[in-house]
């Protein structure tokens, strides 16, 4: 990415370097570290709780004995290692990508209220889940069993890349990216997708209308390690592109025509932003269902603490997004054991309330 | 509970079924993992309302840990831990009760949670829902295989295969026209009613009555054009259905109704929906009781 000659936030940048910043908010040293001990205390907390119980002590000798690749055959071991530990490390994974591809989406439409949904991801990959669902049987008559693995993924995250794909295009103007006409375009697309989904709603049998259903709620509950693997590259790679826009993003709040004087090659910086966006959101709600308003609160949390320098809140979004989705899916996996609530239920109950918040606190501004 | 064997591990939630030969067996037996010192029941976790009540007939209930959310069936499986609805179920919460086998129909999952319960060493008894005999047939034997208890399940099995024989006979010489049938579902906007392949269907085959609706597979809503033209004797609905939608007489005011031979002599047989379409061991009673009404309708 073009280096930004110009820094919009000098007060940020000696932050960054280490040295006490004379603001209120926070140093970037500070977030960034308490969002990291944050993401741990999840990933303990996880790590401990479970319908499974596992005591403490056999689950210290569990990690060590998984240290020393040493693999034993007793149920505590093979839950923590092949259910347990696989959930949480997708959690992680589908936390970070979302939390990042809010700061992102709402960086680039300079609207602290902006989603990853905004741009089709979810309503993609959720139609073309439906798709595989419903329509998938007349393909693969084996589909039934196949549910849940490869076919499903690759489908949804097909569809993610392709509805955004449309969106974007239908903001082409001139040779550039409208981001007002994104913004309808991404409403109106989505609209689409969600009659889409009606129609196959209306199609599906008993079973398929469950497990769409289910689909739409989000969960963790399909982690394996492969899913793991693969969603973790495709973040981690996204989540290092993502994370050079930072400056750029930086610039562009200052206005495009701004960030156009202070020499950042906006339409890039759209495209990429857009790109890292669809990969990471599109990767995680294949694997995952849909999982809402982690990508909504994350940034809007960080920036309340940190100000809003986004090579602060991008990498602080991701790991609050990450601590965040663990949480949830540590009450998800208990509240009701041995039975498992659908962990977009979850994010929901928090997030909505949170969304109104947001509303109040941007009209007293 | 009762007297833990010495030596042994002891699982404070286990039944044991201590028999006087546990005593030498533990001699013998390593007592690191428990479950393999001495002849112990298996640990059940069922997954569909039929084969709870399977395991209840087969008096193997002091083995069952766990059901899922559509055993309803008899009172007593309300009170076991509840691990979710059955397509929806949770590999670790499957594991926490302990289970030697989690028994469902094929429609149990979703499939990755079977696999990680199966990789956990937990055998998976899935049973194939084909809405016949043979399907309650299988699931007693499963279950009676499961369960350990393989010669009351022939008992079960003989017994139920002379009542469904007797059931069978009775409708083969009924005489008489056969009723047209609708099976409704639910009741939302429009009604939701059942096409062919479901078990509604064969419950309607199997008590002489003929589906009005085989233009279709599975369950769909209805128009209350359509459902004039379908020219019902008869309606089938579960208990609950009605009730959601307030009672019989809140039932009979549906306009699209109206329409229908089955309204003008107010034809409606109800059942509980476990009973009238789980395919469990109640089968042959709820077919007879469902041939004797539509008798009177036709």
């Amino acid at each position: 990415m073009s280096a930004a000659p110009g820094r919009p936030s000098q007060a940020r940048t000696s932050a960054l370097k280490g040295r006490g910043s004379l603001t209120k908010r926070w140093s970037a040293r500070a977030v960034l570290s308490a969002g990291g001990l944050l993401l741990a205390c999840a990933f303990a907390w996880g790590s401990a709780r479970g319908a499974f119980a596992i005591a403490p002590p056999e689950l210290l000798r569990v990690l060590w004995d998984l240290l020393h690749g040493d693999t034993q055959a007793s149920t505590a071991h093979q839950v923590f290692a092949s259910i347990r530990l696989p959930r949480l490390l997708l959690g992680i994974a589908a936390g970070g990508g979302l939390g990042l591809a809010g700061a992102l989406m709402q960086g680039l439409f300079r609207n602290p209220l902006a989603d990853p949904g905004l741009i089709g991801v979810s309503s993609g990959a959720a139609l073309a889940a439906g798709i595989t669902i419903v329509v998938g049987l007349w393909w693969f008559p084996s589909m039934p069993r196949a549910l849940g693995s490869w076919t499903l993924v690759l489908m949804a995250f097909g569809g993610s890349l392709t509805v955004t794909l449309l969106i974007y295009m239908l903001a082409q103007s001139g040779g550039t990216t409208q981001m007002g006409l994104m913004l309808l375009a991404g409403v109106a697309v989505n609209a689409l997708a969600s009659a889409g989904l009606g129609f196959l709603s209306f199609m599906a049998t008993d079973e398929q209308l469950r497990n769409i259903q289910f689909w739409l709620l989000g969960s963790l509950g399909g982690a394996r390690w492969s899913s793991v693997a693969l969603v973790g590259t495709i973040v981690l790679a996204a989540g290092a592109v993502g994370l050079a826009l930072a400056r750029p993003l930086n610039a562009l709040a200052l206005g495009e025509a701004q960030a156009r004087l202070l020499g950042v090659d906006v339409e890039r910086v759209k495209r990429s932003a857009v790109v890292v966006t669809a990969v990471a959101v599109g990767a995680v709600t294949a694997a995952t269902g849909i999982i809402g308003f982690i990508g909504l609160i994350a940034p809007h949390w960080v920036r309340l603490v940190a100000g809003p320098d986004h090579r602060i809140v991008l990498p602080a979004s991701a790991l609050l997004g990450a601590a965040l989705v663990l949480a949830a899916d540590v009450v998800a996996r208990t509240i009701f054991s041995p039975a498992e609530l659908p962990l977009g239920v979850l994010t929901a109950f928090i997030g909505v309330p949170m969304f109104l918040l947001m509303l109040r606190h941007l009209r007293e501004r | 509970m009762s007297v833990h064997v010495v030596g042994t591990v002891a699982m404070p939630t286990r039944r044991s079924v201590l028999q006087a030969t546990g005593m030498v067996a533990t001699a013998m037996a390593v007592p690191a993992i428990a479950q393999t010192a001495q002849p112990r029941m298996p640990r059940l976790v069922t997954v569909g309302g039929a084969i709870t009540e399977v395991v209840y007939a087969l008096g193997a209930e002091s083995q069952l840990v766990g059901t899922d959310t559509t055993s309803l069936y008899p009172a007593a499986a309300l009170k076991t831990p509840k691990v979710g609805y059955m397509r929806q179920l949770s590999a670790e919460g499957l594991l926490s009760l302990r289970p030697d086998v989690v028994i469902g129909t094929t429609e149990a999952g979703p499939p990755v949670v079977m696999d990680q319960v199966r990789s956990a060493g937990v055998k998976v008894e899935l049973i194939v829902a084909d809405h016949t005999w043979a399907e309650v047939q299988r699931k007693v034997q499963v279950v009676g295989r499961a369960a350990a208890r393989e010669a009351q399940a022939r008992d079960l099995q003989a017994r139920l295969d002379q009542e469904w024989a007797q059931v069978q006979q009775t409708v083969a010489t009924a005489k008489g026209r056969k009723p047209r049938v609708l099976f409704i579902l639910s009741h939302s906007a429009s009604p939701q009613v059942s096409g062919t392949n479901t078990a509604a269907d064969a419950v309607i085959r199997f008590a002489g009555g003929i589906n009005c609706m085989t233009g279709f597979e599975g369950y769909r809503p209805m128009t209350a054009e359509s459902m004039a033209s379908a020219a019902p004797d008869c309606i089938l609905s579960s208990n609950q259905s009605i009730e959601a939608h307030g009672g019989v007489e809140k039932f009979w005011t549906r306009p699209e109704l109206l329409l229908t031979p089955a309204f003008k002599r107010r034809a409606l047989v109800t059942m509980d929906a476990l009973l009238l379409i789980g395919m469990g061991p109640r089968l042959p009673a709820a077919v007879r009781s469902v041939h004797t009404q539509f008798q009177s309708f036709a």
